[in-house]
């Protein structure tokens, strides 16, 4: 029976993480009029690390950073047992007329950030809209949706599961592919 | 992962048939939905699928109002009915009224109706779910929610809190569902009115009993002040409102009079100077509107756990 392999980690994974910082610096530069949007839960453990590795690499960087929550835009609810309870959404500012780098940790089927699209429209109309992902599973998508900015991508059968493990929750930073789903 | 949750129950009929985890289930959701109603756009498509029925078969400004609201910020459809406009006029039956809007594929009834234990009944003859928006002098489980949940937001959190609920206790369904969901989220609570208005073996359900204004504001932290309700009293409960308004009124005087800042609530709507004055009403103290406002994102939450049950 197949085991649960790591993919990245450590040194590795901290390096995907700041190339994607470098070709975000690439394309924005100063980051006017930019803003950086995590997608809930996930997906803002990486936006957190990327908006600290960003200050570290640029000391005097300011960029508007929010967190968003897409539960209620879901389009499973109803279709699973019971309602999945919200996270919080941290968005102290508009995106009318901004650049929004979005933020999740594995796309997927492409649903989440579907999503992140219609509950961020509710914030204003974005000038343009980038998705960076730490995982692309490219061959698993049920929508349209591409990633700008990739960290790695993993070629799996739709059973496989992707899961990303931070230091700050799990002791370590991986990327840990499993064979088969957890139930 | 997101974790999961639901009520324990399909329908809400009363809060007496609800448990603690299942009031701050719903709060935390209306938190969520609290930051959802400061949003440029305050709508999310969460019942896109869902048609909601208002039936309402007893007068209603703010509830129906806040229900409606509260349907169409998360995309339901929805559909309303009032009693006076319809054929409960020619002489059909309640069963037959909503079966009748059920074969028009409503998941879900909110309803209102001036006799007590309607949506219990309803709840056993039909499929959806039901939601009690009052039903006579029973029950009303949103307005206490959205009471305990001003509280909470006011002063951190409910338990051991005191909370005092002044005026027609008899005749009002508020009273009761405020003192079970207040009693369950572990505050002290207690009732003020003259004797009259105050339900005999009152105490039996935990509760305090002043008959004098003064002394129930001096051990309260909070004061829920209640209408009389006119249309409800057959015979006569008090003299005259002017006597009422003189022995049980809250004004700026007797507040002025306390040893401490307490905080006043009332469910509306206000009959500004007999059991509220104006300047009290309208005072800081007062979390009148902030009560309606967080209406909305309870009856949300309300909606929202309990759609994710319908089939």
């Amino acid at each position: 029976m197949a085991r649960p392999r790591v993919i990245l980690e450590n040194v590795q994974f901290k390096l995907t993480i700041d190339r994607l910082c470098h070709q975000l610096i690439e394309e924005y530069q100063d980051f006017t009029n930019t803003c950086i949007i995590g997608i809930q839960e996930r997906g803002v453990l990486l936006s957190d690390r990327i908006v600290s590795s960003l200050k570290r690499i640029d000391k005097k960087l300011k960029i508007p950073y929010g967190k968003i929550d897409i539960t209620f835009y879901r389009d499973d609810f109803r279709r699973r047992e019971t309602p999945l309870v919200a996270s919080n959404t941290e968005m102290d500012f508009n995106v009318e007329g901004a650049k929004v780098i979005l933020i999740d940790d594995v796309l997927y089927s492409g649903r989440t950030i579907q999503a992140g699209l219609i509950a961020l429209g509710h914030y204003g109309r974005p000038s343009k809209v980038e998705l960076l992902n730490l995982v692309d599973r490219r061959f698993n998508r049920d929508l349209p949706i591409q990633p700008n900015y990739t960290g790695i991508t993993i070629d799996a059968i739709d059973e496989a599961y992707v899961k990303v493990e931070w230091d700050e929750i799990d002791g370590n930073d991986k990327i840990i592919l499993y064979p088969f789903k957890k139930s | 992962m997101a974790i999961v949750s639901s009520l324990s129950t399909k329908h809400l009929l009363g809060i007496k048939y609800i448990q603690k985890d299942d009031i701050e289930t719903i709060f935390r959701t209306a938190d969520n939905f609290k930051e959802v109603l400061s949003r440029p756009v305050k709508k999310v498509p969460s019942l896109r699928d869902v048609t909601i029925a208002n039936l309402f078969f007893e007068n209603s400004t703010r509830t129906k109002m806040s229900f409606e609201l509260a349907e169409k910020r998360l995309s339901a459809d929805v559909i309303n009915f009032s009693a006076s406009s319809s054929s409960v006029k020619k002489g059909e039956t309640l069963l037959d009224t909503v079966n009748n809007i059920l074969s028009m594929k409503v998941d879900m009834i909110v309803m209102r109706h001036p006799a007590p234990g309607t949506p219990f009944y309803l709840s056993q003859n039909i499929d959806a779910s039901i939601i009690n928006a009052g039903d006579g002098t029973h029950e009303h489980p949103t307005q206490a929610l959205l009471d305990a949940y001003s509280i909470r937001e006011k002063h951190g959190e409910v338990k051991d809190k005191k909370i005092v609920i002044v005026g027609d206790i008899k005749h009002s369904r508020v009273a009761l569902s405020n003192i079970f969901c207040l009693k369950k989220l572990g505050a002290q609570v207690a009732v003020c009115g003259p004797a009259t208005l105050i339900p005999k073996h009152i105490e039996s359900l935990g509760v305090q009993v002043f008959y004098n204004l003064k002394k129930a504001l001096e051990w309260c932290d909070i004061a829920n002040v209640l209408r009389i309700q006119l249309e409800r009293q057959d015979i006569k409960f008090i003299p005259s409102l002017r006597e009422y308004a003189m022995y049980y009124g809250v004004n700026r005087d007797i507040l002025e009079s306390l040893s401490k800042k307490i905080t006043i609530m009332h469910p509306g709507p206000i009959n500004r100077g007999v059991e509220i004055s104006s300047d009290v009403a309208d005072s800081e103290q007062s979390i009148i509107l902030d009560q309606v406002e967080n209406g909305v994102a309870i009856r949300m939450a309300v909606l929202y756990l309990l759609a994710g049950q319908v089939s």
